[in-house]
């Protein structure tokens, strides 16, 4: 196995999936030639050729729509939105088509295409490339959103997205795009399941959920919470949505208590909606009300990163607070 | 009157200022005091100060994220334009916004804009007001060639056209929309032909001559003010460094970039100036007026404080 970062990872999905189907290809901004801001794409122009791999002018909404009558043209087409916060002048297209295509055809067509997209804070790039948009999309019935925490389960996670008969939003935490590290099978296929969730640290007292990079602040901290005799439970999402709502069951069946966190703002963040599935299926077990670690409710800034996200330092209380309340 | 040597001076020094100012700002990049993006205008500076010379203090100014020089001739000071970049609770934006977000109301700078072309419908929108209001202020817009392609550029041209708003579109063309060269962002390489399709006044030219940019902005800039008609432009530009700080530009070659820089704006200043009689030491003392004047900025925005937690909610609402 070879040591690979998550930028490494899913590009070498991304060549699998290509190898083995002719249908695939890649678009975006830069996605060519340069291989993207962050490298994901890189070579695989040399590799695949630019009528599978090809540059765009810079037309967010172009692009996604042009992708939807690629998908009902057979194609299946991975369309790169350089950050997740330049998605918005396609949200009509992912809204209005991409989402709701299998429905309102009866079946009959499906806008079947993973849209990639850098995902979260931690560079310092303020406003307008730090932002964590999933809900937006979560809330959009017919898509289904991804966001891996480590390289081994970006790529499998890929290709399984790539799999699946329907659209995925699959978001790629730009914090940990070269800080996580892992041994990934270089050009095997393999796949991680959709909507599978995974405990990443077995735990009695609180369970703990988070995805993407916050995962790592999730683990941190309930590594601290140890020192402090209080056994959590941590689970990585992989997939938001659909949501692996068995697997967070269980866990709070055994903990009563419980801690999600994420970087998007707090109201009508993604924690929202879990605190109210989990109030729905597991609340004769709660011994606590589950709580939140978010981002604020306000812009993402530029100063003042580090106290916006939701990072170990914050987890922690809330932990300590849910476990003695 | 001042005569045209003298403001061909002070439009110099705005160009050099500019330019000083934004390789303070990279050398405090590459130590960290800057983070995430910065995107220089170094090159480019004929544009800004020639197009904003044509200009009236009731005018209002909308950019894109490259938007440090517009900031700069607008009257917005160094110091605050440097703090912003370092984050500091002095900064134009209160050190919330950084690089991309530079905004001064006292100088109807409307603002520096991450999202590209998001920007072009709300210049529109203020020259409405303008021309609501009746109070004779005409909106420039700056944008790259990058957002041409984008819908809300298009919304922007079609609606100002339609309601005849008193607006000058400024596509500064730069040749690349970060790694991918015009040719392969538009199917025509002359991007003024955009006003065509909506019965626009036009007008294309390099800015290399900062005067002859002021004079060709001047005249779209009266006639949105007398007759409430707006203008496309394309002013064809170069930028010597990469797209931002973190892009290498591996895309041009290095032949292409000293090609360019013999067009460079601040040269052909330098050489005009000269044959109006201008010495050496004129300009030795306008440098060195620029260079203390930088200095001390960056020593400002070291020294000024970082905003602190109760920051973080409180523009919010209001
Ligand atoms: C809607 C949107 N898509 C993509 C981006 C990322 N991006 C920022 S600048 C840029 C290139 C723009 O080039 P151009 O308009 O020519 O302006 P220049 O940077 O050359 O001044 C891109 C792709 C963005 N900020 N907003």
């Amino acid at each position: 196995m070879t040591q690979m970062n998550m930028v490494k990872a899913i590009n070498d999905a991304l060549r699998v999936a290509m190898r083995q189907d002719s249908r695939v290809v890649v678009l975006g901004e830069d996605v060519g030639k340069v291989g993207g801001v962050f490298r994901v794409t890189e070579g695989l122009i040399n590799e695949f050729g630019a009528e599978r791999v090809f540059d765009t002018p810079l037309s967010e909404g172009g692009i996604i729509g042009t992708a939807v009558g690629m998908a009902l043209y057979g194609l299946i087409p991975v369309p790169e939105i350089q950050f997740a916060d330049f998605i918005f002048p396609a949200f009509d297209q992912i809204v209005s088509e991409v989402a709701k295509f299998r429905y309102r055809s009866g079946g009959e067509y499906t806008s079947k295409m993973v849209i990639r997209t850098p995902v979260g804070g931690g560079i310092r790039g303020g406003h307008y490339h730090s932002q964590s948009p999933e809900a937006y999309f979560i809330h959009t019935p017919g898509l289904k959103v991804v966001c891996p925490s480590n390289p081994y389960d970006a790529k499998g996670l890929l290709l399984a997205s790539l799999r699946d008969p329907d659209p995925v939003l699959f978001f790629e935490p730009k914090r940990i795009y070269r800080a996580a590290r892992a041994d990934v099978p270089e050009g095997e296929d393999y796949t991680v399941p959709l909507s599978v969730a995974k405990v990443v640290r077995p735990g009695n007292q609180v369970t703990v959920i988070a995805w993407g990079a916050m995962l790592y602040e999730a683990i941190e901290a309930s590594n601290k919470a140890a020192e402090a005799g209080i056994d959590c439970e941590v689970i990585d999402l992989r997939t938001i949505w659909p949501v692996d709502i068995d697997t967070i069951v269980n866990s709070v069946k055994k903990t009563g208590r419980v801690v999600v966190v994420h970087e998007a703002p707090k109201s009508c963040g993604f924690g929202a909606e879990l605190v109210s599935l989990i109030n729905e299926k597991a609340f004769d077990y709660l011994e606590a009300p589950p709580t939140r670690v978010t981002g604020w409710d306000t812009p993402f800034p530029y100063t003042l990163e580090m106290d916006y996200l939701p990072l170990a330092g914050r987890i922690l209380p809330a932990i300590q607070s849910v476990a003695k309340y | 009157m001042q005569d045209e040597r003298d403001v061909l001076l002070g439009l110099y020094r705005q160009m050099v200022l500019i330019r000083r100012f934004e390789e303070a700002a990279a050398k405090a990049y590459s130590q960290g005091k800057i983070g995430g993006f910065l995107h220089l205008y170094i090159g480019q500076e004929g544009c800004a100060v020639g197009a904003l010379a044509a200009l009236e203090k009731r005018d209002y100014v909308v950019t894109t994220y490259r938007d440090h020089a517009q900031a700069l001739i607008r009257g917005t000071s160094a110091r605050a334009c440097m703090a912003e970049l370092f984050g500091k609770v002095t900064g134009c934006s209160k050190g919330l916004g950084g690089s991309m977000h530079f905004f001064d109301a006292d100088n109807h700078m409307l603002g520096g804009y991450g999202i590209v072309g998001g920007h072009v419908p709300i210049a529109a929108g203020a020259a409405f007001a303008s021309k609501y209001r009746g109070d004779g202020a005409v909106a420039v817009c700056f944008f790259g060639e990058g957002s041409a392609t984008i819908g809300a550029f298009s919304e922007a041209l079609g609606l100002a056209a339609l309601w005849k708003l008193p607006i000058v579109f400024i596509c500064e063309n730069n040749e690349y929309s970060m790694g991918t060269p015009l040719e392969r962002s538009l199917a025509v390489a002359d991007v003024s032909q955009k006003a065509v399709s909506v019965g626009m006044e036009r007008d294309r030219f390099r800015c290399t001559d900062v005067l002859e940019v002021r004079d060709r902005v001047a005249v779209a800039v009266k006639r949105a003010r007398e007759k409430n008609e707006p203008t496309l432009i394309e002013a064809l530009t170069y930028r010597y460094r990469g797209h931002s700080m973190s892009d290498p530009g591996k895309y041009r070659t290095q032949d292409e970039i000293d090609e360019r820089k013999k067009l460079d704006p601040i040269l052909h200043a330098e050489g005009a100036l000269r044959a109006k009689g201008v010495s050496d030491d004129e300009l030795a003392k306008v440098n060195a007026s620029v260079e203390a004047e930088v200095e001390d900025c960056v020593k400002f925005a070291d020294e000024s404080a970082e905003p602190d937690e109760s920051l973080i909610e409180a523009f919010n609402y209001a």
